[in-house]
């Protein structure tokens, strides 16, 4: 811990936040201007990629979570199973 | 008929796991390096077409058939025992590399099998070399583990036996080509193929065994027996349909489990469920475009989920942790592992320039082109979901998000070198994708880097890896495990035949007190009989005597004068 990483320099992230937030405007206004050779009509809806990944993510971890309700347990619910002969 | 010149290359790797026991030192090391090398080049000497064959009982067994698919498997697998090696130098059990190599050599045994019956005996080896690297970890919940895994593989060995014998009897056929999901025997193989790769329900078999092995020996784990069923499924069930479907659900279960789990090693896990899902719905598909994918992404996936198993026990070796909620900020004194990390990851996701962008395409390609609209839009949600999963997940609560303290150094140079040298692989066949397609089985008429797949792609990753970062609050770990299909057996099944079991001894004793009580009467009612004054022995009065007499003589006389 003698000297601070880069990345633990607070201005740095908000750096990296800046050109994460720019790149995804970019790839939203590439996929405006390329032709996507669009196969099925979903396709060529504008920013259709962007959009469904985004919300597909949203939903599965409300899913898994929804599911975590039900299933978590603690991590040690299984132990001692392994003298159980 | 055997050739002379042909040397099976998986009796080298297994020869070679029984010769290593008794090396020491560098001549050690040395084996450990030239067996795996030499079996990749003898895999590659291969010329096509069935080199063994020798007949046993009425039957011609194909022992070493080789052709562009079971030479590309073949080779990954030799690649991967060489890697995992070199990666396992510093491996101090002595148990545990010779298990790894009978193990390897087992999958190469499958692969280049032309005929069901060396299929099952190698298929059964894997397991046993598999079960030995887990054992060889030594620690109780390893042993627990590797009975439940040797149990569940067992049984996909009987079910897999059944059902090639079935198939045996009715087609008179031992060669092992593409079959047809319409008999009962046929089924029986298609399970037995399905529980090797993780298919539901038993797919909680993985998750559970593989992170109990070591920091290296998970590493060959991983690469071994599911891909070994895939490629089984890929030469017998090319094209059945129930394959997409079984695939797709491996690949959500894969997501939905890994975003909730806490141990590094078991969110790999979960991702191997995952991506094999990918390879199961490209089989289920069933084009050439498909199969090709499949085979792709098979030979891609071993090399970063290699990779990041790679980094992920270097972390547990340098820290001794596990659980992500007790990991974190280890990129300040590990930035090769964790480098190597974030290529893994990115390969995993599929991000353009990785080993995954131009193998896991084809699969939605021939899905595309078979106007599935339905299963595309799945796939394309779940490329979205493993950058979630395992390509940021993994990497952000290892070795990014809050600063854990711990400054572990990097993992000796063995281990270093095995990393870079899968990381290179990573980008290399993500740059030059031609390599890999002129291996496949078909010809490729497929171009991975167009604009239109390069941004669409990078829409799809990126917005995932926003949602991961707005939702991290609900993605916090904690020490928490989920329960899965081995609840049934590990907890419910046993329960359940715990309180059998007691109720059958209470109704036992019931019924045992009844009978005591019935004897003990019956015994008294006897013993009442064998006194003095018991029936047979009682003095009866002469009286008796006399009328017993007089009823003979009248009925004599009344038969006399009947006749």
């Amino acid at each position: 811990m003698k000297q601070k990483h880069w990345l633990d320099n607070p201005d740095n992230v908000r750096l990296l936040w800046r050109g994460f937030l720019l790149t995804l405007v970019l790839t939203v206004a590439l996929g405006a201007l390329i032709d996507l050779h669009p196969h099925f009509p979903i396709e060529s809806w504008f920013g259709f990629y962007a959009a469904y990944g985004f919300l597909a993510c949203l939903l599965m971890i409300i899913v898994a979570k929804a599911m975590g309700l039900l299933l978590k347990r603690p991590d040690t619910f299984y132990e001692g199973d392994h003298c159980d002969d | 008929m055997i050739s002379a010149f042909a040397l099976h290359p998986a009796l080298i790797l297994i020869a070679g796991a029984f010769l290593l026991p008794l090396l020491k030192g560098q001549m050690r090391n040395m084996a450990v390096l030239a067996i795996p090398a030499t079996t990749l080049v003898s895999v590659f000497l291969l010329p096509d077409g069935k080199l063994w064959e020798t007949s046993w009982l009425d039957y011609t067994l194909a022992p070493l058939a080789v052709d562009q698919l079971s030479r590309l498997f073949a080779g990954i697998f030799a690649l991967m025992a060489l890697a995992g090696g070199l990666f396992a130098l510093h491996q101090q059990n002595r148990l545990e590399m010779p298990a790894a190599y009978l193990y390897a050599g087992s999958a190469i045994g499958v692969v280049l099998a032309g005929d069901l019956i060396t299929v099952f005996v190698f298929w059964e080896l894997m397991a046993i070399g598999s079960t030995l690297i887990i054992w060889s970890t030594g620690t109780p919940s390893a042993w627990a583990a590797s009975r439940r895994y040797l149990t569940v593989h067992l049984a996909g060995g009987v079910i897999l036996f059944a059902g090639i014998t079935g198939h045996i009897i009715e087609t008179g056929n031992v060669g092992f080509s593409a079959m047809q999901a319409n008999s009962i025997a046929n089924w029986l193989i298609l399970i037995g193929f399905l529980i090797n790769a993780g298919a539901p329900p038993f797919s909680a078999w993985l998750p559970d065994a593989y992170p109990e092995a070591s920091w290296s020996g998970m590493v060959f784990l991983s690469a071994f027996t599911t891909k070994t069923a895939v490629y089984v499924l890929l030469r017998g069930f090319p094209g059945t349909e129930i394959l997409i479907w079984i695939g797709i659900f491996m690949i959500f279960y894969g997501i939905v489990y890994a975003l909730l789990e806490n141990d590094m090693r078991r969110i790999l896990a979960y991702s191997i469920v995952n991506q094999v899902g990918f390879m199961i719905t490209g089989i289920g598909i069933g084009t050439e475009m498909a199969l090709n994918g499949a085979a792709a992404h098979a030979v891609s996936h071993i090399i970063y989920k290699a990779l990041l198993l790679m980094t992920a026990g270097a972390v547990l070796v340098a820290t001794n942790r596990r659980k992500c909620s007790e990991l974190g900020g280890l990129f300040h004194s590990m930035p090769l592992t964790t480098l190597c990390a974030c290529i893994g990851a990115l390969a995993i996701s599929s991000f353009p320039l990785t080993s995954g962008f131009i193998s896991k395409s084809m699969v939605s390609q021939a899905a595309i082109d078979g106007h599935m609209q339905t299963v595309w839009l799945f796939l394309t949600a779940a490329s979205a979901g493993v950058f979630l999963h395992a390509g940021i997940k993994f990497p952000w609560f290892v070795f990014f998000q809050k600063d854990s303290g711990l400054r572990p150094a990097e993992p000796p140079l063995s281990m270093r070198f095995g990393m870079v040298l899968f990381a290179i692989l990573c980008v290399a066949i993500g740059l030059w994708p031609d390599f890999l397609y002129a291996m496949l089985p078909y010809a490729v008429v497929y171009v991975p880097y167009t604009a239109a797949h390069v941004v669409t792609q990078l829409q799809l990753l990126l917005f995932s890896g926003l949602a991961f970062f707005v939702m991290l609050n609900y993605l916090k770990r904690t020490p928490t495990i989920t329960l899965d299909a081995d609840w049934l057996w590990r907890a419910s099944g046993p329960a359940a035949g715990r309180t059998i079991a007691s109720a059958l001894q209470i109704s036992l004793a019931c019924m045992r007190k009844g009978f005591a009580a019935a004897n003990v009467m019956l015994s008294a009612a006897i013993n009442r009989q064998r006194l003095p004054d018991g029936f047979l022995l009682r003095s009866w009065p002469s009286a008796n005597m006399s009328l017993w007499v007089m009823v003979m003589l009248l009925s004599y006389l009344a038969l006399y004068y009947l006749e």
